[in-house]
């Protein structure tokens, strides 16, 4: 059975896949996972999950179809819009110093 | 020699040669993630055998390379059980592994109670470490238990029971008796070594002893 693994780096931080590992049960699965990712003190705590337990979603569940930028904090670029901007009013207004249209 | 010099060493080569028993499995464990988990638990064993190395060292007046390695065969402390050489039986190491960790338990929680505090303070560290242990050998002797084969998990437990007994003195092997749920028998007492030992330290000090006196 494999299983997959999860760690917490520090206290509150939170859980990273790490890893996976293949055992019969759910007690060998924490004595290996304690093994691979916990001897040296690295982790905090660990999760175990069964890999079959674990539900893969992407696309098209997750696919961006339209282009909705605007919805976002960064989705605005100004940069583009003073070039666009400058452009309908016309290159000779365009302050000195710039490339022209 | 006083006798807690002769307990020290008593405990550090029984880790020591268990430690190179059970890391005679490296890449030949039953699967990977097993061959992970038992090396390290080998190291573990390695790892506490020095630490009481260096408190025997210091009640010696020498260093910890020169007990582990600088004495002959004959001067080593072991109980038989660890000199026995189990590759590539694996119901024999587990039986072995389960067997030593109960003892050992019972040992490390009186030495917990050691007059002497850097003893007691050793021992209560080692004691976290072998926690994992116990869960493993536990665990392990669950599996081999409730397998088709459980004839020889319990056969190999039946056969060394009189070697661990002699891991252990006096009313700790009332205890182990108890813990292992077994009766008592004749065991094998520590005292003398199994002709395997001899083989076994040669290979071990081979590197250290082709030049003498080296700087490593």
């Amino acid at each position: 059975m494999i299983w997959e693994v999860f760690r917490q780096e520090r206290e509150g931080q939170p859980f990273q896949h790490a890893g996976s590992l293949e055992a019969p049960d759910l007690v060998f699965a924490e004595a290996y996972a304690r093994e691979f990712y916990g001897r040296r003190d690295e982790s905090f705590a660990l999760w175990i999950v069964p890999r079959d337990a674990l539900h893969d979603v992407r696309e098209p569940y997750v696919a961006p179809v339209f282009d909705r930028d605007y919805r976002r904090v960064d989705g605005y670029s100004l940069k583009v819009k003073l070039k666009e901007a400058r452009e309908r009013v016309g290159a000779g207004h365009a302050p000195p110093g710039e490339g022209g249209a | 020699m006083t006798s807690r010099a002769e307990e020290l060493l008593t405990l550090a080569d029984d880790e020591l040669i268990l430690g190179w028993r059970n890391s005679e499995w490296t890449g030949i464990a039953p699967f990977l993630e097993e061959d992970v988990a038992f090396s390290s638990i080998a190291q573990t064993e390695i790892g506490h055998a020095r630490a009481f190395y260096e408190l025997a060292a210091q009640e010696l007046g020498t260093n910890a390379d020169e007990l582990a390695f600088d004495r002959d065969p004959e001067e080593y402390r072991c109980a038989p059980l660890v000199e026995l050489r189990l590759v590539p039986d694996w119901a024999r190491t587990i039986a072995r592994h389960w067997l030593y960790e109960t003892a050992d338990a019972i040992r490390i929680e009186a030495l917990k109670s050691s007059e002497n505090e850097a003893v007691a303070g050793l021992a209560a560290k080692i004691d976290r470490e072998e926690v994992y242990h116990r869960i493993h050998a536990d665990m392990w002797a669950r599996q081999l238990r409730a397998s088709p084969e459980r004839g020889r998990f319990e056969g190999a437990v039946a056969e060394l029971w009189p070697y661990a007994l002699g891991l252990v003195e006096g009313e700790q092997r009332g205890q182990l008796c108890s813990a292992v749920g077994r009766e008592t028998v004749d065991a094998v007492e520590r005292g003398t070594h199994t002709e395997e030992l001899r083989p076994l330290w040669e290979e071990m000090t081979m590197v250290r002893r082709s030049v003498a006196g080296a700087a490593w």
